[in-house]
């Protein structure tokens, strides 16, 4: 094992030992409830980075899979029953795989369109699935929303179980992206990334390659909003499909770095503590969407490609700096 | 020797401008066939039709005697025919060993294997020592020079073990001494058996390495033979004397 | 039958402001490969101003066109020189997707202060009456809002193929490189170029506020369409935006009438998808993958 790959196991060794504690050791309950915002932002992030950080194709639409996890999970209760307590958990997996394989086709047809293109048709669906959650009233009740049943967790350390369910999801995406990205299939995507036609023309298998990407992303996505559906026990259309949380998913990567293991995470724990507290503050007048933007476009216009990879440019520079500026001495010293 | 690819009355036309018609050749096994001819006269839109990169309104390719009936640039680089670029594309962020593994054909369970395992890594620092770039194999692709990136792109679509390699310009835009370089390597290739079929504006060049060699005119073959004979034909001196 | 010919004519007669809406939309992308997702919260916003102006000062909110279209200009000039010129890189066409969504949200959340979130509508007299034109039941206002669209995109076509302006837009739409070296001021067309789009939503959005009641959170409802149609069209393609919003405008009233109103919405996207698959460049789109 090289010693990079040490490093980087312990860094995340770190951070899982230290998140996993975090509930045990803080107990106010509005605390570790933002805990699992920020898990679940971060996770967002971390999938939408899978997909869209490594392949270039920027897609708008992930957060249609996250109602879709939601939905299918109410819907699996109401129908189907799945039991209470610790039992939906392990149905997630089933709900994350159902979903994404279901949305193969849209995205098959999705990503032979280009690039710009493919961002629109993203965004589309979108809409497009909140639109369904609407109309589809036998099976999603429509606007009323669903409810889920409450699990029996017990009031002292109810948000504990989604905390750990959440942070075991953020886990789970990071542990892929490193996997792919050490992986032929990390090579494969990141040569589509720098230039998919002429990937195509040395016989990379370019849109099975999208394919795979994509459908990790999506089944941890709606895993993630599965999860979320069974903390707050009720959804609608507008807040499983919301187009704040899937702006504000994007952000937080940007903020990060696109295309980093850890920069979305980075983003999230950066952003939404920060968004809570406009929420608390702004939140009954509308300007937290002022707010919101003016924090969007600052991120954007200022640091486009985010934190991680400006600091490791910066690293980087000042080595170099190090390095030739003895060099440049020598040689001006040379020619007087 | 029989043709490995054969072009059958490819036609092609862009809104009003028909860059190419009735274009019928072959390219011998074995050989190291150019495609010439002036400005104009159809030949990149031609490998771009070859090669999948563009839909021919009429006309198909025959490869290794086997009908294509739908080029993809993914299937014939799967059975052997690969292509350079006119303007020399590499993966600028990989590094160069990286560039040349990605074009290692894996099939599909392989996915999730390590990047660039030793035995990969060795097979792609050979071929870059070939090309005299072993050097450089930690360096970013994007950090090189014109000339060193045209190598690199040479090199990398070798690693697929292609039967039929289609270079675009290969000394377009490059120093007297990578010329020399990239010449010796085609011979060097085309020695151990693989096909070029190379369009070329050096006519030095042509004369020296290429048989056969086929000239386009107009989107339309105007003839196809040995250098010399090719070089008398009046017709050819017309096309690129004469207006 | 006779209901499908009803629904067809109503199509029409809404196609032609949302051909309108999504003219700017892929102008904007033809010049400088950018998507405006801002564009249907500037309709609202421009309803908005329509609104005030007829509820305040009593102006018919199609003569309003005359007011908030350049006023509208304006703002999208400087929309453009202060968030949109600044973006810059391999990624500032999906860079710039995220930027104008941002704008939309702040114009949305600005909207929501001031006017609150309840529905408003423009009504003035004529709102509800309609003509009885061989047995078709036609609403006088959607006329009006039709021809008001076909003028201003016949405007818009006149401009393009007739003014000097127009041929540089075309140039830098064609080849912008080609473009630049013959002396193309590519700044200046940028931004005048997003001034016209912006101001092609304004005058439909002064005529939505009377045709739709909204809200500031109606832009979504708007932008969904809007992209939908310029990807079936093409991006880039006046003519094919025009047409896909023909087609959006019939799909969605034959839908709503013959299946049910509420999947109107989601038989365009699936039309979109069938499109795609075949041309995935939509109707008049250049092919694809260019070398």
């Amino acid at each position: 094992m090289s010693r990079a790959t040490a490093a980087g196991l312990v860094r995340g060794g770190a951070f899982a030992g230290a998140a996993v504690a975090f509930p045990f050791v803080v107990h106010a309950a509005w605390i570790v409830n933002i805990g699992i915002l920020t898990l679940m932002y971060a996770t967002l992030a971390t999938a939408w980075n899978l997909f869209s950080g490594y392949t270039g194709y920027i897609s708008l639409g992930q957060i249609a899979f996250f109602g879709l996890g939601a939905y299918t999970l109410a819907i699996s209760f109401e129908h189907f029953g799945i039991g209470s307590g610790y039992n939906p958990f392990w149905a997630l997996p089933l709900v994350g795989g159902g979903v994404a394989l279901a949305s193969l086709p849209v995205a098959w047809i999705a990503l032979r369109t280009r690039h710009m293109t493919f961002a629109i048709v993203t965004l589309t669906l979108l809409f497009v699935v909140q639109q369904l959650a609407f109309n589809l009233h036998s099976l999603t009740h429509g606007s009323s929303g669903m409810m889920l049943p409450t699990p029996t967790f017990g009031i002292a350390n109810y948000d504990r179980p989604f905390y750990l369910a959440m942070l075991a999801l953020l886990l789970v995406a990071l542990a892929l992206c490193w996997v792919v990205l050490r992986s032929k299939l990390g090579l494969m995507l990141l040569a589509i990334r720098e230039d998919e036609e002429k990937a195509r023309g040395l016989g990379v298998r370019v849109t099975g390659a999208k394919l795979v990407a994509w459908w990790l992303s999506i089944a941890v996505t709606a895993m993630v909003g599965g999860v979320w559906a069974y903390y707050l026990t009720f959804i609608y259309p507008e807040s499983a499909v919301d187009p704040l949380v899937m702006i504000g998913a994007v952000l937080m990567t940007f903020l990060g770095g696109r295309g980093t293991l850890w920069g979305p995470t980075i983003g999230a724990f950066v952003l939404v503590p920060a968004q809570q507290y406009l929420l608390t503050r702004l939140g009954a007048s509308e300007l937290y969407l002022v707010g919101y933007s003016a924090v969007f476009m600052v991120v954007l216009l200022v640091l486009p490609r985010g934190i991680l990879p400006s600091l490791r440019d910066a690293i980087a520079r000042a080595r170099e700096r190090q390095r030739t500026g003895g060099k440049r001495i020598a040689r001006s010293q040379a020619a007087a | 020797m029989s043709a490995l690819l054969e072009v059958e009355a490819l036609a092609k036309r862009f809104g009003g401008v028909t860059a190419v018609d009735a274009c019928s050749f072959g390219v011998p096994d074995g050989s190291v066939t150019a495609l010439v001819g002036p400005n104009g006269s159809g030949k990149t839109t031609a490998f771009n039709l070859i090669t999948g990169y563009a839909r021919p309104d009429s006309g198909g390719i025959r490869f290794a005697g086997e009908a294509v009936r739908r080029p993809d640039p993914v299937r014939l680089a799967r059975s052997g025919l690969t292509r350079t670029f006119q303007q020399a594309r590499v993966f600028a962020d990989l590094t160069l060993v990286q560039n040349l593994v990605a074009a290692l054909q894996q099939p599909w369970w392989a996915a999730f294997r390590r990047a660039v395992r030793p035995p990969e890594r060795a097979r792609a620092l050979e071929l870059l020592d070939e090309f005299g770039l072993a050097g450089l194999a930690q360096e970013r692709a994007g950090n090189l020079s014109y000339g060193q990136k045209k190598l690199l792109e040479f090199a990398t679509v070798l690693m697929g073990k292609p039967r039929l390699v289609l270079l675009d310009e290969p000394t377009a835009g490059v120093n007297p001494l990578l010329v020399e370089q990239i010449e010796e390597r085609i011979r060097d290739l085309n020695s151990r058996g693989l096909t070029f079929l190379v369009v070329e504006h050096n006519m030095n060049l042509v004369m020296r390495l290429c048989d056969p060699v086929v000239v386009l005119d107009h989107g339309t073959k105007l003839a196809e033979g040995r250098p010399n004979e090719v070089r008398n034909d009046p017709r050819v001196l017309d096309a690129y004397l004469g207006g | 039958m006779h209901d499908v010919i009803q629904a067809v004519i109503l199509g029409v007669l809404i196609g032609g402001v949302y051909a309108l809406m999504a003219s700017g939309l892929t102008l904007v992308f033809g010049i400088m490969k950018v998507i405006n997702v801002a564009q249907g919260a500037l309709v609202i916003l421009a309803a908005y101003l329509s609104y005030a102006l007829f509820t305040h000062l009593h102006i018919d909110p199609f003569l309003s066109i005359l007011v908030v279209t350049p006023a509208m200009f304006l703002l999208g000039v400087l929309v453009q020189i202060v968030f949109v010129r600044t973006l810059r890189g391999p990624d500032a066409s999906e860079l710039s997707l995220l930027v104008t969504w941002a704008l939309a949200l702040g114009i949305e959340g600005v909207l929501s202060v001031i006017f609150k979130t309840t529905f408003r509508a423009t009504n003035p007299s004529y709102a509800n009456r309609s003509w009885d034109v061989l047995g078709y039941h036609v609403g006088e206002v959607r006329v009006f809002a039709f021809a008001a669209s076909a003028l201003l995109l016949l405007l818009l076509s006149l401009l393009l193929t007739r003014t000097r302006f127009g041929r540089s837009v075309r140039a830098t739409v064609q080849n912008p490189t080609a473009a630049a070296l013959l002396g193309v001021d590519e700044r200046r067309v940028s931004t005048i170029g997003f001034g016209i789009g912006v101001s092609m939503a304004a005058a439909a959005g002064a005529v939505y506020g009377v045709l739709y009641p909204f809200n500031p959170g109606s832009h979504y409802d708007l932008i969904s369409r809007l992209l939908s149609i310029v990807v079936l069209g093409g991006l880039g393609s006046l003519g094919g935006a025009v047409v896909a919003a023909l087609l959006m405008g019939v799909t969605e009233a034959v839908v709503a009438v013959e299946i049910s109103p509420t999947w109107a919405a989601f038989s365009f996207f699936v039309v979109l998808l069938a499109v795609l698959l075949v041309r995935p460049q939509g109707i008049f789109g250049l092919r694809e993958r260019t070398l």
